[in-house]
């Protein structure tokens, strides 16, 4: 979350799309409807379904699963027309005045600029800024559009390889190459400025585009996007608008797309940054923010720094190619915090390797992975499948059910030699052979050593957990773990250290990172999670002195922040983002002061909020260009000119000294010092602009563009499970979700909550259930290209028969709790068929995240 | 409050004195179920087990997210779904927490023969004395909202006490504690009635909601536990919340003119039979056939699986 749970009281209009928090976080959901009785703010509800989010909604619209983009582009195209945009804040906070390279190309026919078709994959070269000054006025000097030239890129046309590719095998990758000084153009009228192209591109999403792609009539359509828009009636800037958001749009090959749609609409709006405003994801998990700030993804470090690839030789190399340069327009200012990536990097290696990381050695960097392919999710169990992989732990999660394709996952499990499951349950992973369908001749066949390993549960250990908002909270274990049941960390450290000995006694390939590894915990065996949570604040190595304030943190001494930390080895930090949460005043996350000075939910005493205590990301843009907040009444930050400096509510997400006349970008994570309309080069890898992509499995071509339907960066798998429907034989839509009374798969395990909801169904349209003679709690079989899942029907009238592109599609949709173990499953209430045996292993080319929601399906009585 | 918890201003069943009849406590206590923030997370419910210790029961899938079809004797607490499509054509998914509503003029009180099985306190609970229930299930005829219920094994019958527990030691029901979004207010009636009215002016006024209203049925005297409604007009689409809820006229006549008919034909039973004895004197009793013993009823069994009885 840009923002955090409790500033949701603070909006005036909530667009909550891709996401059921009233089923799904209803704790947090209360500040949604603290905002509706308070400040009389609106709901609009966006869903495949009418949930019970939409129960709370001024405002409920039915939309095609997966067809999210071409919502959000309709209304950037609806706000533009209507003037109902944040003009100072777009001029000045946003990359909209930029001028984009001549050659950009946008994608009338599904495709940018620069796409190769044999290796999949973009030459971004011209996804970029153009160099130069001020171009305002001179827009005769360049006539041509976007539209008109789609020139060949330059790469491309010469011949060259793909700079992003390199052809000499081992040569470093050539970092990010934003021109320092960009061309601009404040009018906004420059032909190619991102404006421009912005408007241009979402043109033709038109509300009748709109209509044909989401199935929304136009005249709901419109009222959804007019409703949200008044926020900025006349460029008004004193209302605030949020998106709220989860899984619903992050489980897309164009997810990560959907969310930059968001974020392009709240910069357009000038809803970035201010209280009640934002992009916020509603995390799934009470820790999943935690686990995504640890280098959740392969391809990471802790802190989101950028993961090594074999490119990178050395840690200089890699450096250079992560760390980037200001670029930006010259009268302007730009901080470009990510500057001091060797800071964090040198540090966190510090932490890794302790006294073996010195200057001599890069800090250890070669001891780190780096991975040349695709390690997420899906690739290790496509790679499993295919003997690549031969052993897996799976710890805290349960990874036949978490899916795609439980099928495939099934058979690459019995493909592996062993498993090593540490859970509270005996879940499905742990007994993959049990799972329906594999006949007592199949289970003896298969040979994979299962290891079974009793944890703690989490009202049994302590640590911390980062919720949505990137508060860190101390908890405290409430029972002791029962019978055997041992702590995760206690397990690894023992795994850790009987590996570390192995190495000592019998040497090994590559014994340096086992054996440089720090472990300086009191108790090597069981490490005290207060312990880590230090060494991930991170403390000084030698005497440090700030000298603008002369304060000195001696050897030995936990780091205030992440301001103090150093590339030259004498700091060490495990995460960066986190330091400042563990300081010499003590911990910083086991606060639980309930001030709230300002009274808009801040509590800056409650815990700890990465970075640095900020409850609010960018709050300088919730003022003005001289330093004013835009609405008096939710004041945060702003400029005080008697103290020459940023004060206020929050702690400023600023250079705190940057007078406002310096025009310092309040975005200080990016390069530009300003939030990005246009993601250039090495942003993203499918476009600097979303652009409406049908889902893999699709009930109709695209209708901006038939022959490129999908997103064209998708890659499928070649194993015999990897196989997709086509509309003529699966013509219905269906889509996945959980219910507020169920934890994922584990509270199948609880009688309290089995009782809540105790079979699986599925939902089903009445005219559908008409059509095929189906009744309310008649068994009914779902089936994809990819398996069956069998049910009882819940017939409702809050899905109905959707027009979509002229053709009547219907919608379901199936929770996911249940599986084939559980108190319903064991005593054969179910037919035992986890969700997840219907949805493709096609994924997100940004985050890998898996396409669970939208794909096709038929539907049968059983 | 705790006070008011304990003093009892009717009884049922009962000829004697009633301690606190005739009192009117300023704090009468209430529950506020604002229907429009409900979101069916069924916390409530669960709360309502946890704390009346009570365990889970077996439920099947019935075409819809509530729990089970009816609150029963030991599940007094059910968000009751329904679906609802308005004449414009868009949904509504009417969420209503059912259990009992403490009417100010209780029905199933005033249906009880036996003495002090269910009291009516002077905050304005009403509470069933198990002790003293004998499963007559008259009670259940009395209310109008379908809420006690008979527990055939112990022969008793249970309903929701608005904790009574806890309310009278300065603590909100379970139900209210567990609630996340603020859909359900515990106060006095009058604060209660304050924040509904206003809730149900800003649906009015600004959620489009014309008939929005606060039900607080006249008919049983209003009630203690309120809700807020988008359809004041149409509770009944709210899992079957009567729009004029009464208690029935079979219990009012039984209770009042044939109550009274029935005193004075017992009263003059008794001087008959005294006029009778002293026109007639004793009746002489024939001794009892030794071949047939007494039809003494067996002593009941207490059971021990945990259940109260």
């Amino acid at each position: 979350m840009t923002n955090g749970w409790i500033d949701i009281k603070n909006t005036d209009m909530m667009l909550i799309m891709g996401g059921n928090p009233a089923e799904n976080h209803p704790c947090g959901f209360k500040w949604a409807m603290e905002a509706k009785r308070n400040r009389n703010a609106k709901l609009i509800s966006v869903d495949p379904r009418f949930t019970r989010t939409s129960a709370t909604a001024d405002l409920f619209v039915q939309i095609r699963a997966g067809t999210d983009i071409a919502f959000l582009g309709g209304l950037i195209r609806y706000a533009i027309e209507n003037n109902r945009i944040a003009k100072e804040y777009l001029v000045n906070y946003t990359n909209a005045a930029f001028i984009v390279k001549e050659g950009f190309k946008l994608p009338d026919d599904g495709l940018y600029s620069g796409f190769n078709a044999a290796s999949g994959s973009y030459d971004k070269s011209t996804w970029n800024y153009e160099e130069g000054g001020d171009l305002s006025g001179k827009t005769d000097a360049t006539p041509t559009s976007a539209h008109a030239t789609p020139a060949p890129p330059a790469s491309a046309a010469s011949g060259q390889a793909n700079p992003q590719t390199p052809s000499q095998p081992g040569a470093p990758a050539p970092p990010p190459a934003l021109p320092p000084n960009v061309a601009y153009d404040l009018t906004l009228q420059h032909p190619r400025c991102v404006f421009q192209l912005m408007k241009q591109q979402y043109s033709r999403y038109t509300p009748e585009t709109v209509e044909r792609i989401t199935g929304i009539p136009k005249d709901q359509y419109l009222k959804a996007v007019d409703l949200f828009t008044s926020v900025r009636k006349d460029g008004d800037m004193k209302k605030v608008a949020t998106i709220i958001y989860a899984v619903g749009w992050t489980q897309h090959t164009f997810g990560t797309q959907i969310i930059r749609t968001a974020a392009m609409i709240q910069l357009l709006l000038g809803n970035v940054g201010r209280a009640g405003g934002g992009v916020n994801a509603l995390r799934g998990h009470s820790n999943i923010q935690g686990a995504t700030d640890m280098a959740g993804l392969y391809d990471s470090l802790p802190g989101y720094l950028k993961g090594p690839v074999p490119d990178d030789k050395d840690l200089a190399t890699f450096l250079k190619r992560t760390t980037p340069t200001s670029s930006k327009p010259s009268p302007w200012d730009s901080m470009n915090y990510y500057a001091n990536t060797p800071k964090f990097m040198v540090s966190l290696l510090k932490s890794f390797y302790g006294d073996a990381a010195t200057k001599e050695n890069g800090f250890g960097f070669d001891y780190l992975p780096k991975p040349g392919q695709d390690c997420s999710w899906t690739h290790i169990w496509d790679d499993m499948y295919n003997d690549k992989i031969k052993g897996m732990f799976a710890f805290g999660m349960n990874g036949v059910m978490i899916g795609p394709d439980t099928n495939k996952n099934i058979n690459a499990l019995k493909k592996a030699d062993w498993l090593v499951v540490g859970e509270i349950y005996e879940d499905e992973t742990s007994e993959f052979w049990r799972a329906p369908g594999i006949t007592a001749e199949e289970q003896k066949k298969i040979n994979t050593t299962v290891y079974r390993l009793p944890c703690a549960g989490f009202a049994e250990k302590d640590g911390s957990m980062t919720n949505s908002a990137r508060w860190v909270t101390w908890k405290y274990a409430a029972v002791p773990p029962p019978g055997q049941a041992r702590l995760d960390q206690d397990i690894i450290a023992q795994i850790f250290l009987r590996v570390r000995d192995l190495y000592k006694k019998d040497g090994g390939k590559f014994p340096g990172p086992i054996l440089n590894l720090n472990w300086a915990y009191a108790d090597a065996a069981h490490p005290p999670l207060s312990q880590v949570a230090m060494e991930l604040n991170g403390k000084a190595l030698a005497d440090l002195k700030d000298d603008a304030t002369g304060q000195v943190i001696k050897a030995g001494q936990q780091l205030p922040g992440f301001a103090w930390l150093k590339d030259d080895g004498t700091t060490t930090c495990g995460n960066w983002i986190y330091s400042g949460m563990w300081t010499e005043a003590g911990s910083q996350i086991q606060r639980r002061g309930t001030e709230d000075p300002s009274g808009m939910g801040v509590y800056p005493n409650w815990a700890w909020s990465w970075p640095a205590n900020r409850r609010v990301l960018y709050n300088r843009a919730s003022c003005n260009t001289a330093g004013k907040p835009w609405d008096p009444d939710r004041k945060q930050i702003w400029w005080s000119e008697s103290a020459s400096k940023w004060v206020g509510n929050d702690v400023p997400d600023f250079k705190p000294d940057s007078n406002p006349k310096d025009h310092m970008g309040p975005f200080i994570m990016n390069a530009e010092g300003i939030g990005r309309l246009f993601a250039p080069i090495g942003v993203l890898a499918d476009g600097p602009f979303p652009e409406h992509y049908e889902p893999i499995e699709s009930p109709i071509k695209n209708p901006l563009h038939p022959e490129q339907s999908n997103n064209p960066l998708v890659k499928k798998f070649k194993t015999p499970f990897d196989k997709f429907g086509s509309p003529e034989e699966y013509s219905i839509v269906c889509t996945t979700y959980r219910l507020t009374e169920q934890y994922h798969y584990w509270t199948k395990n609880n009688p309290m909550n089995v009782q809540l909801i105790p079979e699986p169904f599925v939902e089903i349209p009445v005219e559908l259930a008409d059509e095929k003679g189906i009744r309310g709690t008649d068994k009914i079989k779902v089936i994809s290209a990819r398996g069956t899942y069998i049910a009882k029907a819940f017939v409702t009238r809050r899905l109905k028969p959707m027009m979509i592109d002229g053709k009547k599609t219907y919608q379901i949709g199936l929770p996911i709790h249940q599986g084939f173990r559980g108190i319903g499953e064991d005593e054969g209430r179910n037919a035992r068929t986890p969700a997840n045996l219907l949805t493709p292993a096609v994924t997100d080319p940004n985050a890998h995240t898996p396409e669970s929601k939208g794909f096709l399906v038929k539907v049968e009585k059983a | 409050m705790s006070q008011a918890a304990t003093e009892l201003i009717r009884i049922s069943g009962h000829a004697g004195v009633v301690p606190g009849a005739g009192l009117n406590r300023e704090f009468q206590v209430c529950k506020l179920v604002d229907t429009t923030t409900c979101i069916g997370c069924k916390a409530c419910e669960v709360a309502c087990l946890e704390w009346n210790g009570y365990t889970f029961s077996e439920t099947t899938f019935d075409n819809s997210y509530q729990t089970m079809p009816e609150t029963a004797w030991n599940y007094w607490n059910l968000i009751k779904f329904n679906e609802h499509e308005r004449a414009d054509g868009t949904m509504m998914l009417l969420m209503r927490k059912d259990q009992c509503m403490h009417c100010a003029d209780p029905g199933c009180l005033a249906a009880c023969p036996a003495d002090a099985a269910i009291v009516q306190y002077a905050n304005g609970i009403v509470d069933f004395q198990e002790q003293h229930c004998i499963g007559c299930g008259y009670c259940m005829t009395g209310c109008p909202f379908n809420i006690p219920k008979f527990d055939p094994p112990s022969r008793k019958v249970f309903k929701c006490t608005l904790c009574n527990d806890r309310v009278s030691v300065g603590l909100e029901p379970a139900c209210i504690k567990a609630c996340p979004t603020g859909c359900l207010h515990f106060g006095t009636k009058s604060e209660m009635k304050e924040l509904a009215e206003t809730r149900a002016a800003q649906l009015r006024e600004v959620s489009g909601f014309a008939d929005a209203g606060v039900y607080d049925p006249a008919g049983v005297g209003g009630t203690h536990v309120i809700y807020v409604l988008h359809d004041a007009k149409n509770p009944e689409l709210y899992g079957g919340l009567p729009k004029d809820p009464r208690i029935p006229w079979s219990v009012r006549l039984w209770k009042a003119p044939l109550k009274w008919i029935g005193n004075a034909a017992m009263i003059g039973g008794i001087f008959g039979m005294a006029l009778h004895y002293m026109r007639f004197g004793p009746k002489k009793v024939e001794p009892i056939p030794p071949d047939v013993s007494p039809n003494i009823s067996k002593n009941e069994e207490r059971r021990d699986d945990g259940r109260r009885l």
